[in-house]
């Protein structure tokens, strides 16, 4: 739909089209987006306080060690927050679109977007499910569906 | 001996503000505003022995007030209190912070540039400013009840105030009840267009001086009584919750980022939030208005949906706030200079001199800059009375 057009709870979210700027990987977030090309989601832990750390760190964000090991997400969680953006970041994105944060049940947060239900049916502490959709350059990206 | 004894608040400026700035580049207005304030202060430019902002090293050169003291602290608050420090050290003794932005947004499909950073992990979900601080405003919702009315409430106190002023770039398109906020079109939910900042052009300039340097200012001094900076790391680049913390788990959240700022700065100034006369307020979006109370200490957590009902934030209330239209309606002119405008209007306040929305007798103003969506939030305390 266009900006113009008054927002209804009835929107269905859909995953955005390929067409969408793809992600620019840093040095240290490169196997998160291979992990993702391969539909899977991945996190680090730390070796030494065991907690699960996401975006991709250098050092544990609570006990500084350095020993993180990539780990894989079953993908299940409950959304922490959510919106709906109906005025586009840029033209390439279709509204309407759900930014959330998931609270991954590993323990740590992402921010992604809702997928798969009506605007209206979004909700703090609605389960979801990730699934991947392709962008540009062979990247995927997860989004997350009610479960 | 206070800290901040000898540094006097000498001269402010804002030069014209507008959607666009035609013919004007972000260095021209840049020159306005800091000429504008020297004159406000009754100072020439080779006064001048210190200069910060993000434009100070075209200013050095342009202006020749080189050679000079030169830092960039960019936003806001934390420019004015680095400049303080400058002098309060004795490192100088005039220093201007300037701000000014013409000619960056011009691509207007688009949210403005510097809304959305290309990061990874928050660009692919068209995440941008207003999303951003949906977030953090949602999970207040979830928690405390918090609702639209009282967000509009803030949002419609907000843009009365710039109707009313003659120099808001959006003077006389009010006035504005809660209903005409609630009827405009959702932009990232739970903000209506008219609960957001505008985008625009404009810039601002303030000259902090020591005081036996302007024993003849021609407005009234205004005095720094306290400041402080809090920083949760980069805007827009991680995810903005609310629980978002530091490594101590019982730290300060997100959410009430810029209370450890408050905190410092009513220590300094041996103030409370009960002695603030006028609160002129970053105001982004309005939620941020409702979560600034919480976390500076006008109210409990979650009490802040409340408070601002009730006339407390309007005219005639215990705390008006931003009362020259803030970022909704005086102007947004980019990145910095409307950080650099809420200190300008507090120093209006103190001096008496509002043409529009005076606090009456007003002692303390509170000044702020930032908010939760962007994980950070700065507080500046300014007073009548030297310190
Ligand atoms: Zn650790």
């Amino acid at each position: 739909m266009s900006p113009e057009s008054a927002p209804t709870g009835d929107d269905r979210l859909v995953p955005q089209p390929a067409t969408i700027p793809p992600p620019t990987p840093s040095s240290h977030s490169a196997p998160y987006w291979e992990a993702a090309a391969r539909h899977e989601l991945v996190y680090q832990r730390c070796d030494a306080c065991k907690r699960a750390e996401f975006d991709p760190a250098v050092v544990c964000r609570r006990c500084g060690a350095r020993a993180l090991t990539w780990a894989r997400s079953a993908g299940l969680g409950t959304v922490y927050s959510w919106t709906v953006v109906w005025r586009p970041q840029q033209p390439s994105f279709v509204v309407p679109y759900a930014p959330a944060i998931i609270d991954l049940d590993e323990g740590y947060q992402m921010l992604a977007a809702v997928i798969g239900c009506r605007v209206a049916d979004l909700a703090v502490g609605l389960r979801v499910a990730v699934e991947f959709h392709p962008v540009a350059d062979g990247f995927a990206l997860p989004y997350f569906r009610p479960a | 001996m206070h800290p901040f004894r000898d540094v006097v608040v000498a001269g402010v400026h804002n030069p014209r503000q507008a959607r666009v700035l035609e013919g004007e580049t972000s260095l021209s207005v840049a020159i306005d505003a800091t000429l504008g304030a020297l004159a406000d202060a009754g100072l020439d430019v080779r006064d001048v022995d210190g200069i910060t902002g993000s434009l100070s090293s075209d200013l050095t050169y342009e202006l020749g007030l080189g050679p000079v003291w030169q830092s960039a602290s960019a936003l806001g608050i934390p420019a004015v209190m680095e400049a303080a420090a400058q002098i309060a050290t004795g490192l100088s003794d005039v220093v201007v912070v300037a701000a000014g932005q013409a000619g960056v947004y011009t691509e207007r499909a688009s949210t403005a540039p510097w809304t959305r950073p290309n990061h990874e992990f928050v660009a692919p979900y068209g995440m941008f400013t207003a999303a951003e601080f949906a977030l953090i405003a949602r999970r207040h919702m979830h928690m405390y009840g918090t609702t639209a009315e009282q967000m509009a409430t803030v949002a419609a106190t907000v843009r009365n105030n710039g109707h009313v002023h003659p120099d808001a770039i959006y003077a006389g398109r009010g006035p504005f009840t809660v209903d005409d906020i609630l009827a405009s079109r959702m932009v990232a939910d739970p903000f209506h267009l008219l609960e957001c900042a505008m985008t625009s052009e404009g810039g601002c300039a303030i000259v902090l001086a020591r005081a036996d340097r302007v024993p003849d200012l021609p407005h009234a001094p205004v005095w720094i009584l306290g400041g402080s900076t809090d920083r949760i790391g980069p805007s827009y680049r991680h995810a903005p919750a609310w629980d978002l913390r530091g490594r101590d788990p019982d730290g300060i959240p997100n959410g009430y980022v810029g209370r450890r700022a408050a905190r410092r700065a009513f220590a300094t100034a041996g103030l409370g939030p009960d002695d603030v006369d006028v609160c002129e307020l970053y105001d982004p979006f309005s939620f941020e208005i409702i979560r600034q109370f919480e976390a500076f200490g006008f109210c409990g957590e979650g009490e802040g949906g409340p408070f601002v009902m009730d006339g407390t934030i309007g005219p005639g209330g215990r705390f008006p706030i931003t009362t020259d239209g803030g970022l909704m309606a005086f102007s947004h002119g980019g990145q910095t200079s409307q950080l650099l405008q809420r200190v300008i209007r507090g120093v209006q306040q103190l001096r008496g001199t509002c043409t529009t929305m005076q606090v009456e007798g007003a002692e303390v103003a509170l000044c702020s800059g930032g908010g939760a969506g962007a994980l950070f939030n700065d507080v500046l305390l300014l007073g009548r009375e030297r310190p």
